[in-house]
């Protein structure tokens, strides 16, 4: 496009009044906002003495837990979706058959690297038997990488840590088994 | 020429050629969903998935009568003039019910079940089913046995299609499998007392259209998602079955069988399907090493002095005498005639010759004309013949032993990649005269311990190259994953050795074998998948 396209408009500068000239109208604009800063309430949060309030924990994305069904087991039933949703491939999963008659898979081991996560969530909405959850937790902290890689102990002892303040997202739907389905009819 | 029509597309085949509907559609490129069909196996139309509308086109009046009723393209001849419908409404209100019938008993498990990502039910339910669910059912628990040592059964995912019970009838003759009672609670099940122990027993697995059969060595391995399928060679013996090899991150965690009409058809043996075990061994040598004069132990030694050292040490034990190459049966032909072809151009007397050859049994050969060949290597006809061109004449193994005491011989290269023993004491020992011995294997031998250089072997997975089966068929299988740290694949090195530049490029020497051995002179035209057959 050049410059002489008759598409282009060339604007002037409008023309300042006395009073924009005296710059005191903008003066007072300004003044106004920071008086009113002034006596609103406080946001900034002093951290780490003090804690900021997280407005909804059931959707922030915090630390992962992985969560135990009625029995106290880990939930998870290894089917990998997480692992496959990740971007980040922090999710490294062992499955392996169960030791309980009512359940085929379970993870022999899960383990997350906390550092590599970018806390975007997608293993928690692929997670079809809702296993795995983001907790409002965000203030990790720990003195090596190694430290920061979450294996399954780890990530159900946030389970035990967080399930009173922040329930499951969802309720149990375990599976049938097939006797209790005839039973049913 | 009898012509068919397909939706309304004509297409013609060749006359006395015998075609079912599904094979048919296919050739018009449009897919008839199927699952109890297989072309291997005899047709019981009994899934009722492929159901299609069937006619016949008057061919002087060009009039079309069409049956009433839909009819299994699977069990529809496609004769001249016949006509099949696949996309009318009629034809999708029948895939979707049947797709509705096979899922009222299905636990839909997919989750936990290792078929999904590859289940034709999951396929066919996403391309034909219906979007929701009209039963109220709740996903269950799938009861399980397994049937024998390799195979578990999931009862509560099977559709019923009997292509299992099919294969133990007519495939392997062993009988194993059964359907017990009828209708919905029909079950696939073994007779008391015989468990499934056949030894094509894995195919049922690959066969199952569902998760219904599971591989117990593969069972919750790893998802079919992350893993990336390599065409290869079974290199279990002298067939030479076409297979893929699954892996993931250069481990492997499951072989298949790939269709080849012209070697193994559908099928592969279990000694195959899982008898790659020792490729991720952790006794294999994984370092090369040199014997230290002094202290009459191995040391290890870096690549790059080696390959000069190795050429130097030829060079001065050709001086007193004559060298020997031994080449394996498990390498490759470009492998062997590069491993020749070097060591000739040291010297030009050296004998060449074709390592032993192991042999387990005799022949297991199948009702319907699959073999497993005692000869328990994939490439003998190959070394055989590149061992005779350079030779000249008929050069046993023995001979070369007889010449090594006769001290004509004065240094050696021996290639292994045997993945058992192969070698015993007495006849290790016979190698002692020998001023240089370069052994190249896998895992630790009688030989391995005499050797002046002992040099890692690759195993077949990590090898880019063509073997020659039993029918002088010859067959390219590509590498599947990278050999362990330290290893150099034999293609490379003798690559390397030979001064050649850039890369190792099996298909520029099996071009240059083409134009030299006489045998290889069909291998000059591109390769296809299913390879090429040497000798007519």
């Amino acid at each position: 496009m050049k410059p002489d396209h008759p598409d282009i408009q060339i604007l002037e500068e409008p023309e300042l009044g006395l009073a924009e000239r005296m710059y005191l109208p903008l003066f007072v604009d300004g003044l106004t906002t920071t008086a009113k800063y002034l006596v609103r309430p406080k946001v900034t949060t002093q951290f780490p003495e003090e804690h900021p309030e997280i407005g909804n924990p059931l959707i922030y994305r915090g630390v992962h837990r992985l969560n135990r069904d009625e029995q106290g087991r880990v939930k998870c039933v290894a089917c990998f979706l997480c692992a496959t949703a990740c971007p980040a491939r922090c999710i490294d999963i062992v499955a392996a058959p169960s030791p309980w008659p009512d359940r085929d898979k379970y993870p022999e081991s899960f383990t997350i690297d906390e550092l590599r996560c970018i806390y975007c969530g997608m293993c928690e909405e692929a997670c079809p038997v809702d296993a795995i959850e983001l907790t409002s937790l965000f203030d990790l902290t720990g003195r090596s990488r190694e430290e920061m890689i979450f294996d399954k102990e780890k990530l159900l002892s946030v389970y035990d840590k967080t399930k009173d303040s922040e329930p499951m997202k969802s309720a149990s739907h375990s599976t049938l088994r097939v006797e209790d389905r005839l039973e049913r009819g | 020429m009898p012509t068919i029509y397909i939706n309304g597309e004509a297409i013609k085949i060749a006359s006395g050629e015998r075609l079912n509907g599904i094979e048919a559609a296919r050739r018009a490129g449009v897919e008839i969903p199927h699952y109890c069909w297989h072309p291997g196996l005899s047709v019981v139309a009994s899934c009722r998935m492929c159901l299609v509308e069937v006619g016949t086109r008057n061919p002087r009046t060009g009039e079309v009568i069409m049956h009433p009723k839909l009819v299994p393209a699977c069990q529809t001849p496609a004769t001249d003039g016949t006509v099949f419908i696949t996309n009318s409404e009629k034809v999708r209100a029948a895939r979707a019910r049947v797709e509705e019938n096979l899922l009222i008993n299905h636990p839909v498990d997919c989750p936990i079940c290792d078929k999904a990502g590859e289940c034709l039910l999951q396929d066919y339910h996403f391309q034909h089913g219906q979007e929701s669910r009209r039963a109220d059912i709740r996903p269950f628990h799938s009861r399980r046995r397994p049937l024998g040592e390799t195979v578990m059964l999931f009862v509560d995912r099977c559709i019923s299609c009997t292509r299992c019970v099919r294969f133990c009838r007519e495939i392997t003759g062993s009988n194993e499998l059964m359907l017990t009672d009828r209708g919905s609670i029909q079950e696939i099940d073994v007779f008391p007392g015989y468990p499934l122990e056949n030894n094509l027993a894995g195919n049922v697995v690959d066969l199952c259209p569902v998760g219904a059969l599971a591989d117990l060595k593969f069972l919750y391995q790893q998802r079919v998602w992350f893993m990336k399928s390599h065409q290869g060679v079974c290199t279990g013996c002298a067939t030479g079955c076409s297979i893929f090899i699954d892996q993931n991150q250069d481990r492997i965690y499951r072989i298949r069988p790939r269709e080849n009409m012209s070697v193994n058809t559908w099928w592969i043996c279990d000694a195959g399907r899982y008898g790659w075990d020792y490729v991720h061994s952790k006794e294999r040598l994984l370092e090369p090493r040199q014997l230290d004069a002094d202290t009459q132990t191995h040391v290890p030694v870096d690549w790059a002095p080696l390959l000069n050292r190795l050429d130097n040490s030829l060079r001065e034990a050709a001086k007193s005498g004559h060298l020997a190459a031994v080449l394996s049966p498990h390498c490759t032909v470009e492998e062997a005639y590069l491993a020749a072809g070097y060591v000739r151009s040291i010297d030009p007397g050296a004998r060449i010759v074709l390592g032993p050859v192991p042999k387990v049994g005799v022949d297991q050969k199948f009702p319907n004309g699959f073999v497993i060949r005692a000869e328990k290597c994939p490439n003998r006809r190959g070394i055989e013949e590149i061992a005779a061109y350079f030779m000249r004449r008929d050069y046993p193994f023995e001979a070369l032993l007889e010449e090594i005491g006769s001290d004509t011989i004065t240094g050696a290269w021996v290639t292994g990649g045997y993945p058992e023993d192969w070698i015993d004491e007495p006849t290790a020992q016979l190698f002692s005269p020998l001023r240089l011995l370069v052994v190249q294997d896998l895992f630790d031998s009688p030989l391995m311990r005499r050797a002046h250089y002992q040099i890692p072997a690759a195993a077949f997975a990590e090898r880019d190259g063509s073997y020659v089966n039993a029918n002088h068929r010859l067959q390219y299988a590509t590498w599947a994953i990278r050999p362990p740290a330290g290893v150099q694949v034999e293609g490379r090195l003798f690559w390397r050795l030979a001064g050649r530049a850039g890369l190792y490029q099996a298909r520029t020497i099996l071009r240059e074998m083409a134009a030299e051995v006489p045998y290889f002179s069909a291998a000059k035209a591109e390769i296809p998948d299913s390879g090429i057959d040497l000798v007519h």
